[in-house]
C-alpha cells in the first residue's frame, strides 16, 4: 500500500523494540469480544481505477462546465481566476494544520490577517475573524453574541423572512435547547410589521442585504429601530454587492456576517463555502471562532499570531459561547488570493457586470407574454420572475436545452408559488441570456 | 530572498490601477445604478497578478506542513494526504456542481455522499451516518441535539446531564453547554482510565434520572484504551442515557473495534483527520455523524437515501438517490448539504484502501506510536506506560531542569525541522506532549525523531539556553502573545480605526 510504507524488516525491529511479537498483541484492552471485526468494503483500487470510477460519477452531474447556470439562492458562479487554485494547491497551505505554533504558522497567519482586512473592507466594520463554515452558520453564531451582549437576558430574535430560508432553520436549530422567542419570519412581513415586533426584550435584528429575493433595501431606518430598542442590528451581506453597494457600516450595522463563496469558491454542490463574521470593535471579544493579530517577536520582527485566545472552546470548556474551532481556513485563503487578483477595480468591475446583466435578464424576460418581474426596486444577481406555468415544469424544459433554471420559491414562500428566482453573473454571456429568454418565449 | 524575510502585506504593496487578472466586457446595455444606493469609499489592495503570486508563494514558505515533514500533533492526525483526492474534488462534475441542482441532475454527487455514509457506517458499526455537519465540533453538536431530543421525544426532558471525563477534548463540555444542557464532570484514575467508581457513584447518585449521556472519546485523549469500556456503557446506558463517542481518535480503530457494536449510540468522525482530507490550515473538516438505530429519525435533515433501487436484471442500472428528511430531525445545521468537496476526498481515501487496507492503517498507526513510545521511555517520563493506541503523551520536563518546559522542547524541535507534538493537552497531564505520528511515516523519520527528542534532552540538561530561547531558525522567534491581546490590531493598517 503506497501510503504505508513499512517493509517486514520495519515491522520486524519495530516489534521488537517494543517487547511484542505481533502488531495484535497491542490490542489487549480492547474487548476480546469485539475485536478485530470484519470491514466489509470492496477490494482497494489503483489510483487510475479512482480516477476512472470519479471521474464517471463527476460526468452524472449536470455541472457549469456542460450546462448554463441561472441558478443563485445563496449559491453563485462566478469565474475564478487561475492562480486561486495555483495558490490552494500548494502543500505548505493545503496540508498545514491550524497555526497553533505561529513561528511554523506564519504563511497562513498573515494571510489570514489580509483576509480579516478585506472584509473589514468590504463591510466597513472594525475586526473579522477567520472564518465560520458557511453563512448560515455565522448567522447563527451571530445570534449567539447578541445573546451575550444582553448576558442571556433578552431572549427574542427578529428574523426578516427575506433571510436565506435555510439560514433561518440553522438559526433555529442551534438555538432549540436555549428558550428564545425567534419571530418575524412566519409570513411576508412589511418592514413597518418587523419594526412592530421589536421591544426591549429583543436582542437583535437581522435582514438579508440583498435580500433572498435580490431586492436592494435601504436598512437606515430598521437599523435605527433596533438600536432605539437596544438591539443589535445584524446584516447578512452579499459580499461580492458590497464591492459596489454601500456598506453594513454604513447603515450603523453591530454585525455583518455572509456567505463569502462568491470571493473565489467553486459552488462544489454547497460546500466547503466560507461563512465571514464582523463586527464593530466593542464586540470584538464576544466573537467565537479564531482571530489573527499582529504583534512583535522576541527580535522585534512583525509577525502574526491567533489572539484574544481565552475566549475559544480548548480553554473555556464548558464556560465556552461556542465550540468551534476547525473553520474553513483554505477557503478563507481562496477568498483572500481572489480579492488581491481582482483588487478594487476588478471586484466592482463584476458586481457591475452581475448588475447589468441580471437587469437586463430581467428586462428581456418581462416582454415575454406570461412572465412578469415582480422586483420594484433595484436588484443585485437575481430577481423574481412570475411564471405562467409551475417552475418545476419550466426547470424540466430548460435543462434539456442545458440550462439549470431558477429557484422555485414556492417551496419557501407560499404567496410565491409558481414564482422563479432567476440569477445572472458575469459567467452568463448575452447569447446565454438571449437563449434562455428565447426558450421561455417558446414554452 | 529567504523565508525569514519580513514579507509585506497586501496593503503595502499596493498601487492605483493595478489589477490582478483580466474581466470580460460588458456585452449587454448598462442599467443606471442609482447613486444612494452607491458606497462612496472602498480599501481594497491593487496588486497585478505576478505580485499576487509571488506575494502568496513566499507567504507559504514561510509555513511548515505535512508535504515538508514530519507532524506528529496528538490529536490531530497529521497524515499524508495523497494527491489524487485533491485531483477528484476538483472534477468539474462535483466542483462546479450547484447546490440546489435538481436531484436528477446530482446522481453522481448524490450516489458518493451515499456510497460515503454506507462505508463509514461499516466502519464505526452504526445504523446510519449523517455527512452534514461541517467539522468534528459540529457533528459533536448534531450528536449532543440528538441525545437531547430522543430524550424529549421520550417525555424526558429533565434528563440534561452529560457526563464528561476530565481529559476531554475542550470541544465536548462547551457542545453541551450549546446545546443548552450541562457537564458532569469525571475523574480519571491512576492509569487513565476512566474512574470507574466516581463514575457508578454518579450514575447511582442523585442524578440518575437527569443523566442524558456520557460523551468520551476512544482511545482516551492520553491515546489509551479504555479498559472498562463496556462497563462505562452499561452502567450509562443503565441509568437511561446515551453513549457519545468522540471519534477524533478513529485513526486507530478501524478493523479493530467498531463503537456501534460496543454500543455506543452516537459517534462524529473528523474526515479531515482518519480519512485524510486535508487541514487547509484550519478548515474545512467534515464531521459525520454515526448513530444507531433509535437515533435515525433524529439525523440532520437533508439525509442522502436510496429512493428506487437499481433492476438487478441490468447490471447498467444505478439506483435514483435523493434527499429526504428524518421524521423528527433536529433540523438543519448549515446551509446546504455538507462539505461535499471533503466527502470526494473521503471516497477516493477509503477506495484507494478497502477494508483490509483500513485495518492496516490502523494496525500501523498503532505500531508507530508504540515504537516511539517504547524508544523514548528510557529519557522521557511516560505517566501511562502502557500499549497505547495511535498516539501516546509523554511529560516534556526533566528532574534537575526545572526552568524548561514542554514549550521550550516544542520550540526547540522546530530547529531540527520537526513539528512540535501538541503541547499542554490533555489538562490532566503535567508538561503534556501529546505525540501522534500516524501510519504515513517511515522507520527512518520516526528513528530521527527519536534521536531528535533524545538529543533535546541532553541539551536540556547541558545548555538549556538552546532549549529557552528556541526556535534559532524559524520564521520568527517567540511572538510577544500578551501584546498581540492587549494591544489589538486585527486588520492592516489602512483600515485601523480609532477605538
Amino acid at each position: 500500500m503506497s501510503y504505508i510504507p513499512h517493509t517486514d524488516l520495519d515491522r520486524q525491529q519495530m516489534l521488537a523494540a517494543i517487547g511484542v511479537t505481533t502488531i495484535e498483541d497491542l490490542f489487549d484492552a480492547v474487548p476480546a469480544s469485539h475485536r478485530f471485526p470484519k470491514l466489509n468494503l470492496p477490494e482497494s483500487l489503483s489510483e487510475m481505477e479512482i480516477a476512472a470510477e470519479m471521474q464517471a460519477l463527476s460526468d452524472a452531474n449536470a455541472h457549469a462546465g456542460d450546462y448554463t447556470i441561472f441558478r443563485g439562492a445563496g449559491a453563485y458562479h462566478h469565474f475564478v481566476p487561475s492562480a486561486v487554485n495555483h495558490i490552494l494547491m500548494r502543500g505548505e497551505f493545503y496540508t498545514a494544520y491550524t497555526p497553533y505554533q505561529p513561528e511554523l504558522s506564519q504563511g497562513t497567519l498573515q494571510a489570514t490577517f489580509e483576509y480579516q482586512s478585506m472584509m473589514c473592507a468590504l463591510t466597513g466594520l472594525d475586526a473579522a475573524n477567520a472564518s465560520h463554515y458557511d453563512g448560515a452558520t455565522s448567522l447563527a453564531e451571530a445570534v449567539t453574541v447578541a445573546l451575550e451582549v444582553s448576558r442571556m437576558k433578552r431572549k427574542r430574535v427578529v428574523l426578516s423572512p427575506f433571510i436565506h430560508p435555510q439560514y433561518r432553520e440553522v438559526v433555529r436549530t442551534y438555538h432549540q435547547g436555549r428558550g428564545l422567542d425567534i419571530v418575524g419570519d412566519d409570513k411576508p412581513h412589511t418592514v413597518a410589521e418587523l419594526v412592530e415586533l421589536l421591544d426591549t426584550n429583543t436582542s437583535m435584528l437581522a435582514v438579508q442585504y440583498p435580500d433572498f429575493l435580490g431586492n436592494i433595501e435601504d436598512m437606515q431606518m430598521l437599523s435605527q429601530k433596533a438600536h432605539a430598542v437596544g438591539a443589535l442590528f445584524v446584516m447578512v451581506v452579499n459580499p461580492l454587492a458590497l464591492a459596489i453597494l454601500k456598506s453594513p457600516a454604513d447603515f450603523g450595522a453591530d454585525i455583518a456576517v455572509g456567505e463569502g463563496q462568491p470571493l473565489g469558491v467553486g459552488l462544489q454542490y454547497g460546500g466547503p463555502y466560507l461563512g465571514f463574521f464582523s463586527v464593530r470593535n466593542e464586540y470584538v471579544r464576544k466573537i467565537a471562532g479564531r482571530i489573527v493579530g499582529e504583534t512583535l517577536d522576541a527580535d522585534g520582527r512583525r509577525a502574526y499570531v491567533m489572539t484574544l485566545r481565552p475566549r475559544e472552546q480548548d480553554i473555556k470548556r464548558d464556560r465556552a459561547s461556542s465550540n468551534i474551532c476547525t473553520n474553513q481556513g483554505l477557503m478563507a485563503l481562496a477568498a483572500c488570493v481572489h480579492m488581491a487578483l481582482l483588487g478594487k477595480n476588478g471586484l466592482q468591475q463584476v458586481a457591475k457586470l452581475c448588475y447589468h446583466k441580471a437587469h437586463y435578464a430581467a428586462a428581456q424576460i418581462g416582454k415575454l407574454d406570461g412572465f412578469s418581474i415582480v422586483n420594484q426596486k433595484p436588484f443585485f444577481h437575481e430577481f423574481m420572475v412570475k411564471c405562467p406555468r409551475p417552475v418545476a415544469e419550466i426547470n424540466a424544459a430548460l435543462i434539456d436545452e442545458g440550462i439549470v433554471g431558477g429557484y422555485d420559491l414556492g417551496q419557501d414562500y407560499p404567496h410565491l408559488k409558481d414564482h422563479m428566482l432567476l440569477a445572472v453573473t458575469e459567467t452568463n454571456s448575452k447569447a446565454e441570456i438571449d437563449d434562455l429568454v428565447s426558450i421561455l418565449e417558446s414554452l | 530572498m529567504t523565508a525569514n524575510t519580513l514579507e509585506p502585506t497586501l496593503y503595502e504593496i499596493s498601487q492605483a490601477g493595478r489589477i490582478g487578472t483580466n474581466l470580460p466586457k460588458c456585452d449587454v446595455p448598462q442599467t443606471d445604478i442609482p447613486a444612494e444606493l452607491l458606497r462612496t469609499e472602498l480599501i481594497m489592495p491593487e496588486v497585478g497578478e505576478l505580485e499576487v503570486v509571488r506575494h502568496f508563494v513566499r507567504l507559504s514558505q514561510k509555513n511548515y506542513a505535512i508535504d515538508k515533514g514530519f507532524y506528529p500533533l496528538g490529536s490531530c492526525t497529521m497524515k499524508y494526504n495523497p494527491k489524487i483526492n485533491e485531483d477528484v474534488a476538483r472534477y468539474p462534475g462535483f466542483a462546479g456542481l450547484h447546490p440546489l441542482t435538481d436531484e436528477e441532475g446530482s446522481q453522481g454527487a448524490l450516489a458518493v455522499m451515499h456510497q460515503v455514509q454506507e462505508w463509514l457506517a461499516e466502519v464505526s458499526g452504526f445504523e446510519a451516518v449523517s455527512l452534514h455537519p461541517a467539522a468534528g465540533a459540529h457533528g459533536e453538536f448534531a450528536g449532543i441535539l440528538m441525545i437531547r431530543n430522543y430524550h424529549i421525544d421520550r417525555g424526558e426532558p429533565h434528563r440534561n446531564k452529560i457526563l464528561v471525563p476530565d481529559s476531554a477534548h475542550g470541544t465536548n463540555p462547551a457542545t453541551v453547554t450549546m446545546a443548552g444542557l450541562s457537564v458532569i464532570e469525571l475523574p480519571s484514575d491512576n492509569n487513565g482510565d476512566v474512574d470507574l467508581a466516581a463514575l457508578k457513584a454518579v450514575c447511582e447518585g442523585p442524578e440518575r434520572g437527569n443523566i442524558a449521556g456520557m460523551m468520551i472519546t476512544v482511545p482516551s485523549t492520553l491515546g489509551l484504551f479504555e479498559r472498562g469500556i463496556l462497563q462505562i456503557i452499561q452502567l450509562v446506558h443503565d441509568a437511561g442515557g446515551l453513549m457519545y463517542m468522540d471519534g477524533a481518535n478513529m485513526n486507530a480503530l478501524m478493523g479493530i473495534v467498531k463503537p456501534g457494536e460496543l454500543g455506543f449510540d452516537v459517534m462524529h468522525f473528523n474526515l479531515h483527520k482518519t480519512f485524510s482530507t486535508p487541514h487547509g490550515g484550519g478548515g474545512p473538516g467534515s464531521g459525520a455523524v454515526g448513530v444507531a438505530k433509535h437515533l435515525v429519525p433524529f439525523l440532520p435533515t437533508p439525509h442522502v437515501k436510496i429512493v428506487e433501487e437499481a433492476d438487478e436484471s441490468d447490471e447498467d442500472d444505478a439506483p435514483l438517490y435523493g434527499f429526504y428528511k428524518p421524521e423528527k430531525t433536529i433540523g438543519r445545521m448549515k446551509a446546504f448539504h455538507g462539505n461535499f468537496g471533503m466527502l470526494t476526498r473521503a471516497f477516493a481515501y477509503m477506495a484507494a484502501y478497502g477494508g483490509k487496507g483500513l485495518h492496516e492503517v490502523s494496525r500501523h498507526a498503532v505500531l508507530n506510536a508504540n515504537y516511539i513510545r517504547a524508544r523514548l521511555s528510557d529519557t522521557y517520563h511516560i505517566p501511562y506506560d502502557r500499549y497505547c493506541g495511535h498516539e501516546f503523551v509523554l511529560e516534556g520536563h526533566f528532574e534537575g531542569v526545572d526552568n524548561v518546559h514542554a514549550l521550550d522542547i516544542s520550540k526547540r524541535l522546530m530547529d531540527y525541522g520537526i513539528h512540535p507534538p501538541t503541547n499542554y493537552f490533555p489538562l490532566i497531564v503535567p508538561e503534556a506532549l501529546l505525540i501522534e505520528p500516524t501510519e504515513t511515516e517511515t522507520k527512518e523519520t520516526l528513528d530521527n525523531f527519536i534521536d531528535v527528542m533524545k538529543k533535546i534532552a541532553a541539551e536540556a540538561h547541558e545548555n538549556p539556553e538552546l532549549l529557552l530561547s528556541a526556535p534559532h531558525v524559524t520564521p520568527v522567534s517567540r511572538l510577544d502573545e500578551v501584546r498581540a491581546a492587549k494591544q489589538l490590531v486585527l486588520c492592516c493598517a489602512p483600515l485601523l480605526k480609532e477605538d
